[in-house]
C-alpha cells in the first residue's frame, strides 16, 4: 500500500476529489494547512503597504491506495490540481506497513 | 443654556436656506416631540457606530491574537467615557463657565444636577441632548484606539481615555460648542470634524509616536486577520453616521435631512475615489480600501455636513479619498510612526480637510446652505484655520504630558514578551478564536 501527500491549491480540492473518485480511491483526509515551498510566500496590499505573507495557504489532501492504483492516483492529482501557474504544489509517496479498519478489523488492502 | 446659541445660529442658516420665517425657526422654546423622537434615534444609531461598528472595524485590521484586546478597549472606554460624562464632563463641555467661559465650561451641571424630565434644551428634553453629546464623548476616545493596538497596556487604555475626556475633549468641546471662545469667532464645525476628529486624530499621532511602533514595524507587521470583520464594522459606522451628522442638527427638519444627504454622498464618493485610485497604484481596487474610503469621506463631511449642498459633498468626498489615502502611506512608511490603524491619516485629516473646505462649499456661490451674514469665505477659513490649529495644538501637546506620566507610572506598554505572545491572552486570559 502507498500513502500519497498532496500539496495543493485550495480551489482546486473540488477537481482533486472528483479525479480520485473516478479511479477509484474511495475516501481521503483533507486539511488547511500553510506552507511555502520554491515560490517563497506572496504579498499582499492593504491600504498601501505590502505586507509579505510567509505562509501560503494550501490544502493538503492524504489518501491512502493499493499498490497497483498507486501511479494512477499520483497521475490523477497531477492533472486535477495543476493550473500551470507557481504555486501548484507537490506529491508525495510513502510505503505504507499496515492498514486496519476499525469497525471490521479488516486488514491490508481489504481495509481501504 | 449655552448651545441653545448654537441652536439658534443653525436655525438661522436653515431658515434662510430653506425660506421659512426666521421667526418660525426660532420658535423653539416647548418641547417638539418630532425633535425628541430623532435625537433620541440618532443617539442611539451614534452609540452603534461605536459599539459594536468601530470595535468590529478596529478589530479585523489587527492580528488574530488580538482581536479580543481591541473590542475590549473599544467597550470599556465607552464605559469609562459615559461615567465621566455623567460626572462632569458634559458640565465642563456645556454648562455656563461665568468668568472662564471663553475656555472651560462650570460644574453646576456635575452628576447632571439641576437637570429633571421636564429640564427642556432647545426643543428637546435635557437629558437628551445630554445623551446625544454622551454618544460623542464615547466614540472620540475609542477613535484613538487605533493608534495603539497590539502593544498597549490595558490599564494605561482606561487611564489615558479617562485623563482625555477631561483635559482634551471637555475644553475643545466647550470651545466650539460649549460657547467658548470659538464658538464666539464663529467657527463651523457641524457635528465634530474640529471636536470629534482633529482630537482623536492629533491625539492618536502623538500617541503613537510616545508609545512607540509594534515589534517589527513597518517590515514585518501582518495583514489585517478578518476583512470581513472590518467590512461589517464599517457597514455599521456608515449606517451610524446619519444619526451623528442628522442628529446634530437637533432637530427633526430640513437641515437634518440635507446634513444626512451630503453625508451619504460624501462617503459614496470617497469610498470609490480610494478603491479607483488603488486599481491605478496597485493593479486590484481592494474591499478595506473601499470602506477605508468611506470612513475619510464620512471623517471629511461632518464639520460640513449642515453647511453644504450636494456638489459640496462630491468635492468634499473627492478630496478625502485622495489626501487621506495619500497620508496612510506618508504617515507609516515615510515618517514611519506606527499609528496602527491609521487614526490621524483618515480621521485628522479627513476631518481638517472638512474644516477647511466648509468654509468655501457653505457659501451659497458653491452650493452650500450661507455663510454668517457678512462674513467672506476668506473670513471664515481664517477662523477655521485658527480652529483646527489651536485644538490640533492643545490635543496634541496634552495628550503627550498625559502620555508621558502614564509611561512613568503604571506604564504604556507591555513587555515584548507579551507583545509576541498577543494581548487577548496576557491582557484578558481569552482566546479569539479557538483552533483546537
Amino acid at each position: 500500500m502507498k500513502m500519497i501527500i498532496a500539496i495543493v491549491k485550495p480551489h482546486r480540492l473540488d477537481e482533486v476529489r472528483a479525479a480520485l473518485q473516478e479511479i477509484g480511491v474511495h475516501g481521503m483526509t483533507t486539511g488547511e494547512v500553510k506552507g511555502y515551498g520554491r515560490q517563497g510566500g506572496h504579498s499582499e496590499i492593504y491600504r498601501g503597504a505590502e505586507y509579505t505573507v510567509n505562509f501560503v495557504p494550501k490544502i493538503k489532501v492524504e489518501v491512502v491506495t493499493s499498490n497497483a492504483l498507486a501511479d494512477q492516483a499520483v497521475e490523477a492529482i497531477t492533472q486535477a490540481a495543476r493550473t500551470g501557474k507557481i504555486g501548484d504544489g507537490k506529491i508525495f509517496v510513502l510505503d505504507v506497513a499496515r492498514a486496519v479498519r476499525i469497525r471490521t478489523g479488516e486488514d491490508g488492502d481489504d481495509a481501504l | 443654556m449655552t448651545h441653545i446659541r448654537r441652536l439658534a445660529s443653525l436655525s438661522f442658516t436653515a431658515a434662510a436656506a430653506f425660506g421659512f420665517g426666521i421667526g418660525e425657526a426660532r420658535a423653539a422654546d416647548a418641547l417638539s416631540s418630532g425633535d425628541t423622537a430623532w435625537i433620541l434615534t440618532a443617539t442611539a444609531l451614534v452609540l452603534f457606530m461605536t459599539l459594536p461598528g468601530l470595535a468590529l472595524f478596529y478589530g479585523g485590521l489587527v492580528r488574530a491574537r488580538n482581536v479580543l484586546s481591541v473590542l475590549m478597549h473599544c467597550f470599556a472606554v465607552a464605559c469609562v467615557a459615559s461615567i465621566a460624562w455623567l460626572v462632569a464632563v458634559y458640565s465642563l463641555s456645556f454648562d455656563d463657565g461665568g468668568a472662564q467661559q471663553a475656555w472651560i465650561g462650570g460644574l453646576g451641571k456635575a452628576f447632571l444636577d439641576g437637570v429633571g424630565p421636564d429640564t427642556l434644551s432647545g426643543s428637546i428634553p435635557e437629558t437628551v441632548f445630554f445623551m446625544f453629546q454622551m454618544t460623542f464623548a464615547i466614540i472620540t476616545p475609542a477613535l484613538i484606539v487605533g493608534a495603539y493596538p497590539e502593544r498597549i497596556r490595558f490599564g494605561a487604555v482606561v487611564a489615558f481615555s479617562l485623563a482625555w475626556l477631561f483635559l482634551v475633549y471637555a475644553p475643545a468641546c466647550h470651545w466650539v460648542w460649549g460657547g467658548g471662545w470659538l464658538a464666539d469667532m464663529g467657527v463651523m464645525d457641524f457635528a465634530g470634524g474640529i471636536v470629534v476628529h482633529v482630537t482623536a486624530g492629533v491625539s492618536a499621532l502623538v500617541l503613537a509616536i510616545v508609545l512607540g511602533p509594534r515589534r517589527g514595524f513597518p517590515q514585518e507587521i501582518r495583514p489585517p486577520h478578518s476583512p470581513g470583520m472590518t467590512v461589517t464594522g464599517a457597514a455599521m459606522l456608515w449606517v451610524g453616521w446619519f444619526g451623528f451628522n442628522a442628529g446634530s442638527a437637533l432637530a427633526a427638519d430640513g437641515n437634518a435631512g440635507m446634513a444626512m444627504t451630503v453625508t451619504h454622498i460624501s462617503a459614496a464618493v470617497a469610498a470609490l475615489v480610494w478603491a479607483v485610485t488603488e486599481y491605478f497604484r496597485f493593479g486590484k481596487p481592494s474591499v478595506i480600501g473601499i470602506v477605508t474610503g468611506m470612513v475619510a469621506g464620512l471623517a471629511a463631511i461632518t464639520p460640513a455636513s449642515g453647511f453644504v449642498g450636494p456638489m459640496g459633498a462630491i468635492c468634499i468626498g473627492l478630496v478625502s479619498g485622495f489626501v487621506c489615502q495619500w497620508f496612510t502611506t506618508w504617515i507609516k512608511f515615510r515618517i514611519k510612526i506606527d499609528d496602527s490603524l491609521d487614526v490621524f491619516a483618515v480621521h485628522g485629516i479627513g476631518g481638517i480637510i472638512g474644516t477647511l473646505l466648509v468654509a468655501v462649499f457653505a457659501a451659497p456661490g458653491f452650493g452650500g446652505l450661507g455663510l454668517a451674514e457678512g462674513t467672506t469665505i476668506t473670513d471664515q477659513l481664517q477662523v477655521q484655520v485658527i480652529g483646527v490649529l489651536s485644538v490640533a495644538l492643545w490635543s496634541g501637546v496634552v495628550t503627550w504630558i498625559i502620555a508621558q506620566l502614564i509611561a512613568r507610572t503604571i506604564g504604556l506598554r507591555v513587555s515584548e514578551e507579551s507583545e509576541i505572545e498577543g494581548l487577548d491572552i496576557i491582557a484578558h486570559g481569552e482566546r479569539g478564536y479557538d483552533l483546537t
